[in-house]
């Protein structure tokens, strides 16, 4: 029977394999997406898991920089994801023959 | 007791962080993706925050883990809708049926003559 310590201990180290796991296959998606939007979706899911891991590294090491990390990682991968949005929208409305251009 | 509770939410955070990537994986087109990933990929920094906050149990701590959810609860709609939006204007193929639109298919690719997928299941992408 472990105690409470050691439970948080195990659960965190549970933790970093399921979100690098998640991050890794957010990656496939980027990989073999089949449009821009499909990359970006998966983008933005790489940059949330990101922010989660931020906070477990927060809990793990007890270093409450990290949080500051997490934060503005949140906000950059908002502003990221709302220009690759964008991009993808105006790419498609520039050509709208549905070739593939610039 | 307060390991114990944030061990099960750090726990909770990592699986709902895996299950919106099997999601982004698996579904078979963008918008059905984004159902996964939005939804259940704003859950998993929650949970895992509301973990480190009973974690530290300090005053700027907590600060910072309701600022980072307040702003990913309000940020992650607007960012899904101009993705969904950018989506629909440059006319991704949708699912319509049991077929998968883009020829290279599901990830399982060498899974090739599985016996029985349920449901009919589709043709090996020629793998």
């Amino acid at each position: 029977m472990m105690n409470a310590t050691e439970f948080l201990a195990l659960c965190l180290q549970i933790g970093f394999g399921l979100i690098l796991a998640a991050v890794a296959l957010a990656f496939l998606r980027l990989l073999r997406g089949p449009s821009l939007p499909d990359r970006v979706v998966a983008l933005d899911l790489m940059t949330v898991s990101i922010v989660s891991f931020c906070g477990l590294y927060a809990m793990a090491t007890r270093e409450r920089a990290f949080l500051d990390v997490a934060m503005s990682l949140a906000l950059v991968g908002f502003l990221a994801t709302v220009a690759l949005a964008r991009f993808a929208e105006r790419r498609q409305a520039g050509k709208p023959s549905g070739k593939e251009g610039t | 007791m307060t390991e114990v509770v944030a061990g099960v939410l750090v726990l909770l955070g990592g699986v709902s962080a895996l299950i919106a990537a099997l999601g982004l994986l698996r579904l078979p087109d963008v918008l059905i993706r984004m159902h996964a990933s939005t939804k259940i990929g704003t859950l998993s920094p929650g949970l895992i925050m509301a973990a480190t906050a009973l974690h530290f149990a300090e005053g700027p701590v907590t600060l910072r883990g309701v600022a980072i959810m307040a702003f990913l609860l309000l940020t992650a709609p607007i960012a899904s809708h101009l993705i969904g939006r950018a989506a629909m204007r440059s006319g991704v193929p949708l699912w319509h049926g049991k077929e998968d639109p883009h020829a290279p298919g599901p990830p399982d690719g060498p899974s090739g003559p599985g016996p029985a997928l349920p449901g009919g299941g589709r043709p090996s992408p020629s793998a």
